[in-house]
């Protein structure tokens, strides 16, 4: 098992190396970051041209890439402007962990951008992950133990209908149900907009208030998925020898339920879970532009709209390493789990 | 005892089955037994119908007739879907926004089977360093979340594409940009589940027998590989359709997508919930069209899988 780590591991560093070389092509035209240094003014054509020198921007792009992962303390660059290199760079370059400097608020380090919205994205997204599985792990299985009644078949149309909806119109019709129109019904209303209400501050109450909405509109779409899932491993665990056995055997309903079915069907969402969990990291962007929550996918948005290079190259690698550890992750929990998978 | 004679009835066991149906009726009453696939495939032909067939009842010019005194106005039975925020008329709208958005979802749907199909075959076929390198590739690709990188390609190519003119209509140039960044962005799914095929079929006698008879290797990847494995690839481009209607929707409420003045669903929804407390209907109906779109495809891919490939259902 330990071989199989390792091996999976060491395996990753190449795709790593590949996904941050495409991103950073990609980048290299998306938007122009000189644009909007020279503040309200547009930039001078001698301070545009100093900035390229300054910031590197004017070197071949495989130089750049160089740079970006070795840092350039190593290399000498022109501050100065009298044509010869003279000074060495300050950056240490990712593979020391040193994602750079933002380009459009200057000079703070990534690393610290990034760390501010993280956190917020990922109360968001754990919290709906938490109401996702607890959801369908309830209807997945009374669905799976009553199938075929009239409520197996409202939430398969349900889920079915869940599942094809663009998540911004539940999040639109959510925030016209609840808000616009429980105001208007004169009932206590869901606030829609931002983490928490300025007046009041940031108190763990406001947070949650301002948390329904989101987490709600998020969590109808994957919990229509999971929930079909979940009812089909389960029907076809119920259909085992095993169960029958049990039953014939004369155990209680419930402990057939959840201790022998239950068990063996929930082992596949491990997986799925496991696969969906990093995605959810880069995949509430229209989320949070829809309910002003301050988040990694506003921060994408609004910094690949300025074309900031380090910073969108940073979330984007730590996403690609959050997915990729994540599937080594859950390779590995699986076989724990599972005692009939051995890897070589 | 006359050997010749019949009087002893015989059961014949041609007389008592019936002869076995070709293979597409057995795909077709398979396809048939789907009552949600039926459901899907006349919605999805009344929506085709809809924005299709509204072109010959409303011409192009009122749906983009700006009339700022009517602007923001309820559903009433002039303009049964209401009008947006310069007085066009939504009904209008959706019917044109809908003929871009399925030829959206179409076309970028075969790019990405065009890709796919190339990509998964070379990488199936040929095996070894070329079959390693574009897998690593591929996975470089899937690792990445697919709205990120449609982001990120919409603002590579967003500067400045001209307006096309085709058949007497102007489009912007923006969907074939969308169009493009879409495929391009979809086809790993797809290289995966034909590879997968390829090195399954690869294997067979029969094309062992046409190498061995010199069959070039294009005409045994195209004429002889390639048909065994439609299914999957059958229903993973119906998927891929209601995927890619879906996308565009997605990064045109962003704001990158398709640009004014071509209308599409997801373009109306730009900056509708700004007027979420008064206008509801601004968001409402582009949105309620998606879904039902999407809705009618999945549904119509569940009952193509079903018919095509009965052993890949698990449930």
């Amino acid at each position: 098992m330990a071989r199989y780590i390792i091996r999976r591991l060491l395996q990753a560093i190449p795709l790593l190396f590949i996904i941050s070389l495409v991103l950073f092509v990609i980048m290299q035209k998306v938007g122009d970051p000189i644009a909007t240094m020279g503040g309200r003014s547009v930039t001078r054509a001698a301070d545009r041209e100093r900035l390229t020198r300054q910031l590197g921007l004017d070197k071949p792009i495989y130089l750049q890439y160089i740079y970006w992962l070795a840092g350039n303390d190593w290399a000498l660059t022109d501050m100065n402007g009298d044509g010869t290199p003279e000074t060495y760079g300050t950056r240490h370059g990712v593979l020391r962990g040193d994602f750079g400097t933002s380009l459009v608020k200057v000079g703070k380090p990534v690393i610290e951008v990034i760390w501010e919205r993280l956190p917020n994205t990922l109360l968001l997204m754990v919290t709906s992950e938490i109401v996702i599985i607890l959801g369908a792990l309830i209807v997945g299985v009374y669905s799976a133990l009553r199938q075929y009644s009239l409520l197996d078949n409202i939430m398969t149309g349900v889920s079915f209908v869940g599942y094809s909806m663009p998540i911004f119109f539940i999040a639109l019709s959510s925030i016209y149900i609840f808000s616009v129109n429980f105001k208007r019904w004169g009932l206590p209303y869901l606030p829609t907009v931002g983490m928490f209400d300025p007046k009041v501050g940031q108190t763990a109450g406001q947070v949650i208030l301002h948390m329904i909405l989101p987490v709600f509109s998020i969590a109808f779409i994957s919990f229509a998925a999971y929930s079909r899932y979940i009812r089909s491993t389960m029907l076809e665990v119920l259909g085992q020898d095993y169960i029958r056995t049990a039953r014939a055997k004369g155990l209680p309903k419930r402990e057939i339920t959840f201790i022998h079915a239950l068990k063996n069907a929930a082992l596949p969402i491990v997986t799925v879970v496991g696969l969906d969990l990093p995605l959810l990291l880069g995949g509430a962007v229209v989320t949070e532009r829809i309910f002003a929550w301050p988040g990694m996918g506003r921060l994408f948005l609004d910094h690949v709209e300025r074309g900031d290079t380090p910073v969108v190259m940073g979330i984007l690698m730590l996403i690609a390493v959050a997915v990729v550890a994540f599937q080594i992750l859950t390779d590995v929990v699986y076989a724990w789990l599972d005692p009939r998978i051995r890897y070589s | 005892m006359n050997p010749s004679s019949n009087t002893i009835p015989q059961f014949i066991v041609e007389e008592v089955e019936p002869p076995p149906l070709p293979l597409s009726q057995l795909t077709w009453r398979r396809f048939v037994r789907h009552k949600m696939a039926i459901f899907g495939l006349i919605v999805l032909s009344m929506l085709v119908f809809y924005s299709f067939g509204g072109g010959f009842f409303v011409s192009e010019a009122y749906a983009n007739k700006t009339n700022t005194s009517l602007r923001l106005d309820a559903p009433v039975a002039a303009h049964p879907f209401g009008t947006d925020t310069v007085g066009r008329d939504i009904l209008a709208r959706t019917m044109y926004g809908g003929q871009i958005s399925i030829l959206i979802g179409l076309t970028a749907a075969s790019v990405e089977v065009l890709l796919g199909i190339l990509i998964g075959a070379i990488a199936g076929y040929y095996g070894g360093w070329i079959d390693n390198i574009l897998m690593r590739f591929t996975e470089a690709m899937l690792n990445i979340p697919q709205i990120l990188l449609l982001i990120i390609m919409a603002k590579f190519f967003s500067s400045n594409v001209p307006n096309i003119q085709l058949l007497g209509r102007t489009y912007s140039g923006s969907v074939v940009v969308i169009i493009l960044i879409i495929g391009l962005t979809s086809w790993p799914y797809l290289a995966r589940i034909v590879r997968a095929e390829f090195l399954s079929i690869k294997e067979r006698e029969f094309i062992l027998a046409a190498r061995a008879t010199g069959t070039p290797t294009w005409e045994i990847i195209f004429k002889h590989i390639l048909p065994n494995c439609i299914a999957p690839i059958v229903v993973s481009a119906t998927l891929g359709v209601a995927n890619a209607i879906s996308l565009e929707a997605y990064i045109s409420f962003l704001g990158m997508g398709v640009r004014a003045p071509t209308a599409t669903w997801g373009n109306m929804l730009e900056g509708a919930y700004n007027y979420i407390e008064t206008a509801y209907w601004l968001w409402f109906f582009p949105g309620i069209l998606i879904v039902l779109i999407v809705l009618s495809i999945n549904f119509l891919g569940d009952g193509l899988r079903d018919a095509l490939d009965p052993r890949s259902r698990t449930a």
